[in-house]
């Protein structure tokens, strides 16, 4: 099991972009929406860190942009970090990781239809939760409005 | 199973069910209501004869959105819904929900009231348990074991009913500690329990487990490797049954699960007999936890003080608990304020679920039945 500090100095080294958040009880990376799904073959294929488990995959909506956060464990070291991308909220667009995780298609389907996110790609990017033929806005979208069910109180 | 799966169209008249079958291919529909899926869960099949090509999941029939109606809730109100996920591990989703909220504010839950949660939670397993295996055994064709499996599941809501109010959204876990003080009986009441348990759990085995024809029905059926259940993120009983450590009860030990002696119970079968005995020798651990510490619930306070209204610091609070279907996590982002700016159910069976198409490739229709049996699917809990 590598530390946080370990890790972070590792991690440097694969993307000298990569920028840090301080605080947290893991690992926090900041990177370029271009260059993850690279990263992520890397991360989950290196000997060093095998990085097989994503655990949680999610999106949050900063109203000025949105931000992509992946959870990422290995069940072999037990070394944990979280990697977060910024995506523009216009026209969201992030390459797909399910092809490194299975577990993606499903998770990525969920950001796709709730946060309008594109997963470029993707194998099968459908609604997978809103009924078919939805229209309108995203629901998890902080600007969401729905005159008919009660969601806010 | 047959009489209720409809047949609907050939596969390439419907886009929307986004299957480019072959020539001779059939599309049926299962569910969205149907026995076996014990809740509202839609699955397309594309089946060649009786032969699976495809599984494809239909979600959010029961889907009440309520990631966002946690936005707008307080951190002591939004716990209460979270029963409403994986309603036959309701304790165990409010204690995830109140393990997070005490993280972030740093709040020293007495030692009382851990070990009261602990046993709770327990409880909750053993009854989540006995009705999968009641459920289970019905799917494929055998009703008396779902008496059997109510005769102590009841037993369990009883003590529930006493000292929470509810047999089935018990809302009993706060942030802090528990709700109230535990009921005067509820020791007795408890080892009653184990002793029944005890006496009867031969018969669980004498019934199912040791039957022969169950046994052939189970046996190299919904093959999920170790690399797979890793890969789709499967947790709990469904991952252990292919070998994968990711009992969350001993990798990082919350509430008082450092202080029982049990063992996390791992099969290599990888098949649907494997994720069965999963679940069946969990049974005995869980029993042996309560009775750890049933005798040993300290004195003390059952809940910490704290502020009538919580205010959790800017940041970002993730903790995961074993619920009876594998690993919640709750990730709350906290800007501050009293309700969560953003929260994300990390739910079990959701990634569980995932691994189905992959498992039910190439078998028959028949044991698709028996998959989803062994995956325990609990569909609020995925819909969310």
């Amino acid at each position: 099991m590598m530390t946080n500090e370990e890790l972070k100095t590792r991690i440097t080294e694969l993307i000298p972009g990569a920028t840090f958040e301080e605080g947290g009880e893991w690992l926090n990376i900041h990177v370029e929406a271009g260059s993850w799904p690279d990263l992520a073959k890397q991360l989950h294929d290196n000997p060093e860190y095998r990085f097989d488990y994503l655990f949680c995959l999610t999106c949050v909506d900063w109203k000025t942009h949105l931000t992509m956060v992946y959870h990422l464990t290995s069940t072999e070291f037990r070394h944990t970090i979280v990697v977060k991308s910024k995506l523009d909220s216009g026209k969201p667009e992030i390459g797909t990781v399910s092809n490194v995780w299975k577990t993606a298609e499903f998770h990525e389907r969920e950001v796709y239809e709730m946060f309008g996110v594109n997963f470029l790609n993707h194998p099968d990017l459908r609604l997978l939760i809103l009924p078919d033929g939805w229209e309108g806005k995203n629901p998890m979208r902080k600007d969401f409005e729905d005159p008919v069910n009660m969601i806010k109180l | 199973m047959y009489r209720n799966t409809e047949i609907v169209y050939e596969s390439s008249q419907n886009p929307s069910i986004g299957g480019a079958g072959e020539a001779g291919d059939l599309v049926i529909n299962v569910g969205p209501q149907h026995p076996a899926t014990h809740g509202v869960l839609h699955l397309v099949l594309t089946l060649n004869g009786e032969t699976i090509k495809k599984v494809e999941p239909h979600l959010g029939y029961i889907h009440r959105s309520i990631e966002k109606m946690c936005e707008s809730l307080t951190y002591r109100q939004f716990i209460y819904v979270t029963s409403r996920m994986d309603y036959l591990s309701a304790h165990i989703n409010n204690q995830a929900c109140a393990l997070c909220v005490e993280k972030g504010m740093q709040i020293e839950v007495p030692e009382r009231a851990k070990v009261i949660r602990t046993i709770m939670a327990e409880l909750t397993r053993i009854a989540s348990h006995e009705l999968w295996w009641g459920a289970m055994a019905m799917d494929i064709g055998a009703f008396t074991p779902f008496f059997h499996a109510f005769r102590e599941r009841e037993a369990i809501n009883d003590i529930m009913e006493e000292t929470c109010g509810a047999r089935l959204t018990m809302n009993y876990m706060v942030p802090g500690g528990v709700m109230m003080e535990l009921h005067p009986d509820f020791q007795r009441k408890v080892k009653d329990f184990i002793k029944q348990f005890r006496d009867k759990v031969h018969e669980y085995d004498e019934l199912v487990t040791g039957n022969i024809i169950f046994r052939n029905r189970m046996k190299d059926v919904g093959i999920l490797s170790k690399e797979d259940a890793v890969s789709f993120g499967c947790t709990g009983p469904t991952a252990r049954g292919s070998g994968v450590s990711c009992d969350i009860r001993k990798l990082y030990p919350y509430d008082a699960y450092d202080k029982v002696q049990f063992e996390e119970v791992l099969e290599t079968g990888c098949d649907s007999l494997a994720r069965y005995m999963v679940r069946i020798r969990e049974l005995h651990q869980s029993i042996s936890i309560v009775e750890q510490l049933i005798d040993n619930i300290p004195e003390g306070d059952f809940q910490a003080k704290t502020k009538a209204v919580l205010k959790l610091p800017k940041g970002e609070f993730y903790t995961s608990v074993e619920t009876a279907r594998g690993e919640l996590g709750v990730y709350i982002v906290s800007e501050g304020g009293t309700t969560p700016y953003r929260i994300k159910f990390r739910s079990p069976g959701f990634s569980n679920l995932s691994a189905l198409d992959t498992m039910a490739r190439g078998s028959k229709l028949g044991d698709l039945v028996a998959m989803m049996g062994t995956l325990d699917l609990v569909i609020p809990d995925i819909d969310r």
